[in-house]
């Protein structure tokens, strides 16, 4: 590929139908565009892999097929224990609401850790993150495809496709691989509407939903028929599974970080607590799961765009937790001795 | 599991739909609203496969409106059942066949109200009353107990109330001449006080 030419490599590649030439690719109608802008397609079929000499504007998108076959299946083993764990909360302060998106960043493949410092919160655009739970290529694959395809409609249209269009348009690409190994579980977060001139009508409307799960089916309803800005999570899956809401977790270890999200999320919880309780639910998990572990990443989505928070390492938070039951420990035990030793006083 | 009831009354239909959007083991919402209105007096409720549902109930609420746009004039109750059902029929016998139960309700002008239930092998039947899921075992069987056909709607709401099993809510709507109205989404604990209508 572009790496192997420029270093002037000439072994053929171990796989060679991993890299297929361009006009075999499943998206026929964008072979100008991903060939660099020549109109190569037919002369390479002739062309043996590993011959070298290609230029290294050329990139080979991998066929949908093949990818079963390839032995870097990042961060998939079977496709019941998709081996990421992230979670989003749409937390809704009455003044300033805005979605927290967190992951861990462990890529397994057939039990190894692959890469411990994975990015699976994928920006899209500056007001678009999207996080990533299942096949790591998949899934990066599908981001950058859904990036050129929102960046496609923004300069057609003028304007940025929602969050809800978005996922539609995910989902509908996806749907022609139902039945195929392809697995991707996006959660997409992002914030529709020009600018922050438009929170006011959301702030009256969140103030008015308590904590409960019945009337927040209501506000979204609210939310959906106004068709106004804001923010939104919405969860598509390669199965076809599209659903909008305000709190997902995503991944083998999602269960675990539900059992902490449902306990503490709350409407109307501020910046800072919700970051906390994500932190927490991903460390919890990643305690618990084997395939969720070593860093956090936390993205922040408001009207001005996306934050990123610097990554942590939970290695850390593990140790301060050992540190806090060791003292915990002692504690206790110390307190055993004194009231054995105040027994002992009064007996004798 | 995902459950559908409806129950057709002299000038109404009433159906309910649960509101679970589950994955494997986990309920990923509460409040998922599983009926698509095709027109102003035609809903389609419809469970099964992940994304099938979605998929096939969108294609067909559009196609739908689509007839709308072209010709001026709605379909029947009955036309779309068929339309729905020749698609099933359709995909069945291709590469990617859709996994969905459905049940089509609406009101017609001419016909008065009609209940239609569909399989996922497009198996076309109209009834007075039909459900879908685990919860039609056991709710048949107390629909074909204490069913009339001249009831009104408030005793079928009644009956109703009876049937909520093990799911948190339910979305119920009542379709009659009028189009479609929302009724209150029913939680488990309003139907303890209701009995079954004597008789």
């Amino acid at each position: 590929m572009a790496l192997q030419d420029v270093c002037g490599l000439h072994n053929p590649p171990l796989f060679p139908q991993w890299s297929a030439p361009l006009s075999r690719s499943f998206m026929p109608e964008d072979s100008t565009h991903l060939s660099g802008g020549g109109i190569h397609g037919e002369a390479f079929s002739t062309r043996l892999p590993g011959r070298g000499g290609l230029s290294p504007l050329e990139f080979y998108m991998p066929i949908a097929e093949y990818l079963t076959e390839s032995p870097i299946n990042f961060g998939q083993t079977s496709l019941s224990s998709a081996p990421t764990k992230l979670l989003e909360i749409d937390h809704l302060h009455p003044s300033l609401p805005s979605i927290s998106a967190a992951a861990d960043t462990r890529s397994s493949c057939s039990g190894l850790v692959a890469c411990p410092a994975s990015p699976k919160v994928l920006p899209i655009h500056s007001h678009l993150v999207g996080t990533t739970s299942g096949t790591s290529a998949d899934c990066a694959l599908w981001k950058r495809i859904l990036a050129r395809e929102l960046r496609l409609y923004k300069l057609r249209h003028h304007r940025r496709l929602s969050t809800g269009g978005a996922a539609k348009l995910l989902s509908h690409m996806l749907h022609p691989f139902k039945g195929t190994e392809l697995c991707v579980a996006a959660t997409l977060c992002g914030w529709d509407g020009d600018d922050e001139k438009h929170e006011q009508p959301i702030t009256e409307k969140h103030a008015n939903t308590p904590t409960n799960q019945m009337t927040a089916s209501n506000s979204s309803v609210v939310r959906s028929r106004s068709r106004i800005c804001g923010p939104r999570v919405i969860y598509v899956c390669s199965d076809g599974l599209r659903l909008q809401g305000e709190l997902f977790s995503v991944g083998s270890g999602s269960p675990y970080a539900y059992s902490i999200l449902d306990s503490s999320v709350y409407w109307g919880m501020s910046v800072q607590e919700a970051t906390e309780v994500a932190r927490e639910a991903v460390y919890r998990a990643t305690y618990r799961d084997a395939y969720s572990g070593n860093n956090v990443d936390l993205y922040h989505v408001t009207a001005k765009g996306w934050r990123r928070r610097e990554r942590e390492n939970l290695k850390e938070e593990y140790y301060r937790e050992k540190e806090r039951e060791r003292a915990r420990v002692a504690e206790r035990n110390a307190e055993k001795k004194a009231i054995l030793k105040s027994d002992d006083g009064e007996i004798v | 599991m995902e459950y559908l009831i409806g129950i057709q009354g002299p000038d109404f239909v009433l159906v309910a739909a649960d509101n679970v959007a589950a994955s494997s083991i986990i309920q990923m919402k509460h409040d998922y609203d599983k009926m698509f209105k095709l027109s102003e007096k035609i809903l389609l409720l419809c469970v099964g496969e992940a994304g099938d549902t979605v998929q096939f109930a969108e294609y067909i609420q559009k196609n739908v409106q689509l007839y709308k746009m072209r010709n001026g004039y709605e379909l029947s109750p009955a036309a779309a059942a068929n339309f729905t059902r020749k698609n099933l029929a359709d995909y069945l016998r291709s590469r990617t066949p859709y996994h969905v139960n459905l049940l089509l309700a609406g009101y017609d002008e001419a016909d008065g109200p009609g209940l239609y239930y569909m399989d996922y092998l497009s198996a076309l039947a109209k009834a007075p009353f039909a459900a879908h899921g685990y919860g039609a075992f056991l709710t048949l069987s107390i629909l074909d107990r204490y069913y009339r056909p001249g009831d009104s709607a408030l005793s079928l709401i009644r009956l109703n109330k009876r049937f909520i099993l093990n799911l948190p809510s339910f979305t119920v709507r009542l379709i009659d001449k009028d189009g479609i109205h929302d009724m209150e989404k029913l939680p488990v604990a309003d139907c303890s006080d209701c009995r079954a209508p004597g008789g």
